[in-house]
């Protein structure tokens, strides 16, 4: 970076493209060198920095102000006023903005913090820019890792930071790495699954747009562990921009010689490739997924044998999710006692949700597991929109629960979720007003398993068809009582006998909406 | 010839099949995959037809139809649904006097749903060809289909 005077960082993401982000860049930069301020202004891009929905942000340094919904009609008087005469715009400040930018635990000042593990340099670096992951403190922990430890060693401080899989099933991470390093072969691999499908979800997406050499970093940590010799990052093909970003972070990283043959000079030799999905929310299910890649139609396996034994052409194979492996840099490089300071007893660090819906702030957060629901609602969500009351949440995306407002003080961890029935899932937090539809939210939600529904096994194939026959039924007022018990018992039947986790996992939003919300259902019917 | 040009930039393996539709795909005028793709895919991996065709039906973004020049994919998962994508979806079939899979009779636009696109905090969204597009009103929708059709 040169010596300046203010940076100004626009972040280009998926969500700030739609709002017309290039077009302010080109704006910024035109209007700042007409202004001839072109040595002491310079522009910068960088990933969402976790606001969704306030159109183009800009963030000017080292004042940190941060401006939502810039156009390039803003851009001449906000040039001419915040750079040239040094007086901020305030018509287009964010005034949230300070809560969602403290990074590490223990600073003080603002009320919420947001300790940031997985996110540390999401919105603050050039994602597509190496030197800047570099300078923030990237590809320390894989230079660690291969200059201080075994293999061995860096599995034991993943089983010991008490990590656990944030795909959604909260399975052990340091586990599953010891499963697979203890599985003999000459060839195993490593897949990050970021087919990142479950609605309501994009935290996979914001970390590949973010942050895409955490990812690499992660992965090659994951590969020195279990000596692994290749990796796969698996990205659903709606998501052009992180696999536009991911493919030049590869490139970057290989002309760096960080991936390739001997890297750091060490023996440990690992490359990535990356595979675009079609359109297929099983993929995300690992064993799918793996078919997938290997060029078939994403039905998924048989378990066992799991990926650890006999995975991607028949090796042993370890899928982890984004997020999990974008935590592990930073265990690795402020060790595992570090991350357990985070978080609680059996669940440490932290987890990023995705807060939508009838929400004032939707956005990404990134907070300690435990956290209690209504924190993340009301203070980083900002509260229900337009002076609302809360009338329930879908947690966990489709495949997730429905809760009611009794459930606000839940603390927010996998643990505790499961002991409530409902599941900490993708970290999606779909937020409902008093306005909505109950039936009609579930009827959405039934149709997206029909549809999806890979129609291997016939528990999910007819069941979820049937379960869209009642729903429909009900939400038209033709529905009856019996209906009710038969969703109960359709749902039932496919969580015991259903092939793969879709149809099994049906049963969550089914049961929860009528626990939290049967008189809707009843009324549906009386009317 | 375009065809060969495309397969020769892959390998001849089978795990890059999704690689080489998308490619037929995205260079087929009408966006989908037609016979000659798919026995020309079949030849150069060596597989039967069959196969490929198997594949093809499995993934959502792969059509056997063609479509028409831009491919309007509205996301009706539950978040875009809880902020009104539905209605949003009457408005399109109404406007393009299309259903759901369908291409206008001039051949301009395609209706299609497609599931999450992971861009809720501005939902309701949808997308058209690589372009996404959220915050969606009958009104942003009017002047999405105008912008497009002013490049014809």
């Amino acid at each position: 970076m040169n010596i300046v005077r203010n940076h100004i960082l626009i972040s280009i993401d998926a969500g700030t493209l739609i709002a017309g982000a290039r077009s302010v860049e080109d704006a910024l930069v035109k209007e700042i060198a007409k202004q001839g301020l072109n040595k002491e202004v310079s522009v910068l891009e960088t990933g969402s920095i976790g606001i969704t929905g306030r159109g183009v942000i800009l963030v000017v340094y080292p004042e940190g102000i941060y401006y939502a919904g810039v156009t390039p009609k803003d851009v001449p008087e906000l040039v001419e006023e915040h750079l040239l005469k040094g007086r901020p715009l305030t018509r287009l400040i964010l005034v949230e903005a300070p809560k969602r930018t403290i990074i590490s635990k223990g600073k003080t000042g603002l009320l919420k913090e947001q300790p940031r593990i997985v996110l540390k340099n999401c919105g603050f670096i050039n994602p597509e820019n190496i030197d800047e992951y570099i300078a923030a403190g990237g590809y320390e922990g894989i230079a660690k890792a291969l200059q201080t430890m075994t293999p061995e060693d860096v599995v034991n401080e993943i089983k010991s930071s008490g990590l656990l899989g944030r795909g959604g099933a909260g399975f052990p991470t340091g586990l599953k790495w010891d499963f697979a390093i203890k599985t003999p072969g000459d060839e195993k691999f490593v897949i990050c699954n970021a087919d990142e499908g479950e609605p309501g979800t994009f935290k996979d997406r914001l970390i590949l747009e973010g942050d895409p050499h955490k990812l690499i970093e992660g992965m090659l940590i994951a590969g020195y562990a279990i000596k692994g010799t290749r990796g796969f990052v698996y990205i659903r093909g709606e998501y052009g921009l992180s696999i536009e970003r991911i493919e030049k972070a590869i490139l970057d990283a290989r002309s760096y010689g960080l991936l390739g043959k001997n890297i750091l000079e060490s023996n440990f030799s690992f490359d990535i490739s990356v595979m675009k999905g079609a359109g297929a929310y099983i993929c995300g299910e690992e064993t799918a997924l793996i078919e997938s890649l290997e060029g078939k139609r994403g039905h998924p396996r048989n378990k066992p044998p799991f990926p650890i034994n006999a995975g991607l052409w028949g090796k042993p194979t370890l899928v982890n999710n984004v997020e999990t492996l974008a935590n592990t840099p930073e265990i690795i490089r402020n060790g595992a006692a570090w991350y357990r300071g985070y978080g609680i007893d059996k669940c440490s660090g932290t987890k990023v949700y995705t807060i939508l819906g009838h929400v004032a702030t939707p956005g990404l957060v990134e907070t300690e597991m435990g956290t209690p629901l209504k924190d993340i609602i009301f203070e980083y969500g900002g509260g229900i929109k337009d002076g609302k009351s809360f009338k329930g949440a879908l947690i966990g995306g489709a495949a997730g629960a429905f809760i009611g407002p009794d459930m606000l003080d839940v603390k927010m961890d996998f643990i505790n979720l499961r002991e409530y029935a409902a599941a900490l899932g993708s970290g999606a937090i779909l937020v409902m007003n008093e306005d909505t539809d109950i039936v009609d939210m579930l009827k959405s939600v039934l149709h997206f398993f029909k549809h999806e529904s890979c129609g291997h096994c016939v528990p999910c194939r007819i069941g979820t068809a049937r379960l869209v026959e009642i729903i429909d039924n009900i939400a038209a007022s033709k529905g009856n009582k019996e209906d009710i018990e038969q969703l109960l018992e359709i749902t039932k039947v496919m969580k015991d006998s259903s092939f793969c986790p879709l149809g099994q996992s049906v049963t969550l939003p089914v049961s929860s909406a009528l626990k939290y919300f049967k008189d809707e259902f009843l009324s549906r019917i009386a009317s | 010839m375009y065809r060969e040009t495309i397969l020769k930039r892959f390998e001849p393996r089978l795990d890059n099949i999704l690689y080489i539709l998308h490619d037929l795909q995205d260079n087929n005028p009408q966006h989908y995959l037609s016979k000659e793709d798919i026995a020309k895919c079949a030849d150069y991996l060596n597989i039967p037809y069959s196969y490929v065709h198997g594949v093809i039906t499995f993934y959502s973004m792969y059509s056997l139809k063609p479509r028409g020049r831009y491919i309007i994919r509205l996301c009706d998962s539950p978040p875009c649904h809880l902020m009104g994508s539905e209605s949003l979806l009457d408005y399109l079939k109404k406007k393009l006097k299309v259903d759901i899979g369908e291409t206008t009779a001039d051949g301009v636009f395609t209706l299609e749903l497609t599931s999450c696109l992971g861009i809720c905090g501005v939902a309701p969204a949808l997308m058209i060809n690589e372009e996404m597009v959220g915050n969606l009103t009958p009104e942003k929708v009017d002047a999405i289909l105008e912008e497009r059709r002013q490049t014809l």
